[in-house]
């Protein structure tokens, strides 16, 4: 086994991108992901890939586009305004099936807001912020190992079903170190028969989202995409149950929300309080499932998250009524606190 | 052992390194560490500061609420975060440079002349080295203090090795001290 190393999460996802056969990288710097980039700008020359600082968010995602027609593993990165700019290349990418993965360090908005870790952007990863009836998988890590995992993962998934796989992490998950055991490089090299490689002796290929004639065009496209989203929502929904088993009160939480709810699940256990964590790991597919036959054993949900309540929908949507679901969010970057949370649930009993 | 542990200072007296110094020398003795730096706008003759928790069991949260160590090598971080500190924690200060004392009763209170003793053995701005040994003399479940030597040589890049033992000579002299 790999002997483990301290790194930052920022580092980690690059590290472990390149292992995964990431050849190109596009970006602009934005706080608190440069990380990221910067040692993309330093490892990729090295080993073969290219790296490209572009002119700005919109640039960089376009970019993304040309590689990934072209057959490439590509990867951009950037924080909450920068993935603003980038939705319309994102539905453009979602439009010609392209696959790439798109990092998200979510920090506090709107606007340019902070540069605190948040997770305000739920909705625009989950709902799509660019224009049309797409989707993009959202893999949401919670500790640095798991950057890693997802990240090898997000590459290999985003290739299988030819989509866009956003990792979605925040500011505090990509500045903090923890011990990571780094995967081995092990590229899975995808035909691409579809990408723009050069057309000699074949038909050429078209990469694009403008569908104008036949007159079905658009809308015969749009069901296979609707049909493909379907078959992604019953092949890639993870999620993690943490004292579940016999929890009178469940918590609904992901990403770094999810470390204090953890702590907090450990110290109202200490206290003899049945108290278990529920932390979906793909926020699209969410884990509607699996969420519902656990709220069915409780007395109470309640959703953490560092926003004013967005992923507390797709919780609504997936409890449907079977029990009740409470509520604590924190908003510009503020965290929870775990005896905050300890002392909404001990209100309970 | 759980230790969540604050380093604070002036931007440049190097507490992120002594956090990351800590981390692993602790992994590489079996405990599970995390490290979250500030990253806020900093500036400059600023704070900047570290959270580093260092435990024999699994870190369910890396974000440090009350700490049990405060390690503060100016008197700005100090007075920041002693209000927050768990009743019977650490308060281990940088006597060199704060010349206040801290004022609550409920703390153990421990002081260290860091930058004396960093020019003393041999440089002016190994304060943060002085101020680790000195924890780990008074800490010494944290880690060893053969682990924090070598922690160097995984921590610091090419470039800056030739420093280490500089610095190595600056811990010790912290740790007898």
């Amino acid at each position: 086994m790999s002997k483990s190393v301290l790194m930052k999460g920022n580092e980690v996802l690059a590290e472990a991108a390149i292992r995964a056969g990431c050849t190109h990288y596009f970006g602009y710097p934005i706080t608190p992901q440069n990380e990221i980039p910067a040692y993309m700008s330093k490892e990729m020359p090295k080993r073969g890939g290219c790296f490209l600082q572009a002119e700005s968010e919109i640039a960089a995602i376009n970019m993304v586009f040309g590689a990934s027609g072209a057959g490439a593993r590509v990867m951009t990165s950037s924080s909450s305004p920068g993935l603003s700019l980038k939705q319309e290349g994102i539905s453009y990418l979602a439009g010609a099936e392209l696959p790439c993965v798109v990092v998200n360090m979510m920090r506090g908005g709107p606007g340019l807001g902070g540069i605190a870790g948040s997770q305000a952007d739920y909705f625009q990863a989950t709902r799509g912020g660019g224009n049309g009836d797409y989707r993009t998988i959202v893999l949401a890590p919670g500790n640095v190992q798991e950057i890693a995992d997802l990240t090898v993962q997000a590459f290999d998934l985003a290739d299988k079903y030819r989509m866009v796989v956003m990792i979605l992490g925040d500011g505090y998950l990509g500045q903090m170190s923890e011990p990571v055991i780094l995967p081995e490089p092990d590229v899975k090299p995808v035909p691409k028969p579809w990408a723009v490689s050069g057309a000699k002796g074949r038909e050429p290929n078209k990469v694009m989202s403008l569908r104008l004639t036949p007159d079905d065009y658009l809308e015969k496209h749009n069901i296979h995409l609707q049909e493909l989203y379907k078959k992604v929502e019953g092949e890639v929904t993870q999620s993690e149950a943490y004292m579940t088993d016999d929890a009178d009160y469940l918590i609904v939480s992901y990403g770094t929300s999810s470390r204090i709810a953890r702590k907090a699940v450990k110290m109202l256990r200490n206290e003899g309080v049945k108290v278990g964590l529920f932390r979906p790991v793909t926020l699209w597919p969410f884990p509607m499932k699996e969420l519902h036959d656990l709220s069915k054993k409780v007395k109470k949900v309640l959703t953490v998250e560092m926003s004013a309540g967005q992923m507390l929908e797709d919780v609504n949507i997936a409890v449907n009524g079977v029990t009740e679901v409470d509520f604590l969010g924190k908003l510009g970057g503020a965290l929870p606190e775990a005896n905050e949370i300890v002392k909404i649930v001990k209100s309970y009993g | 052992m759980h230790e969540e542990i604050i380093i604070s200072g002036f931007g440049g007296q190097g507490v992120l390194l002594a956090g990351k110094l800590l981390c692993i020398a602790a992994m590489r003795e079996g405990k599970h560490v995390s490290h979250i730096p500030s990253y806020g706008a900093e500036m400059r003759g600023g704070t900047a500061h570290c959270k580093v928790i260092i435990s024999d069991e699994e870190i369910s949260s890396p974000v440090i609420e009350h700490p049990t160590i405060v390690l503060a090598l100016n008197a700005p971080s100090m007075h920041k975060f002693e209000p927050k500190m768990v009743e019977g924690g650490l308060m281990l200060y940088n006597s060199s440079l704060i010349q206040d004392k801290p004022s609550r009763s409920d703390i153990r209170v421990e002081c260290v002349n860091a930058n004396d003793i960093s020019e003393a053995a041999g440089s002016l701005k190994a304060a943060n080295m002085a101020a680790l040994g000195y924890l780990l003399k008074v800490k010494p479940e944290i880690a060893s203090m053969d682990a924090l030597k070598e922690a160097l040589d995984e921590a610091i890049s090419a470039r800056n090795k030739k420093h280490n033992p500089v610095n190595i000579k600056i811990m010790e002299a912290g740790y007898r001290s």
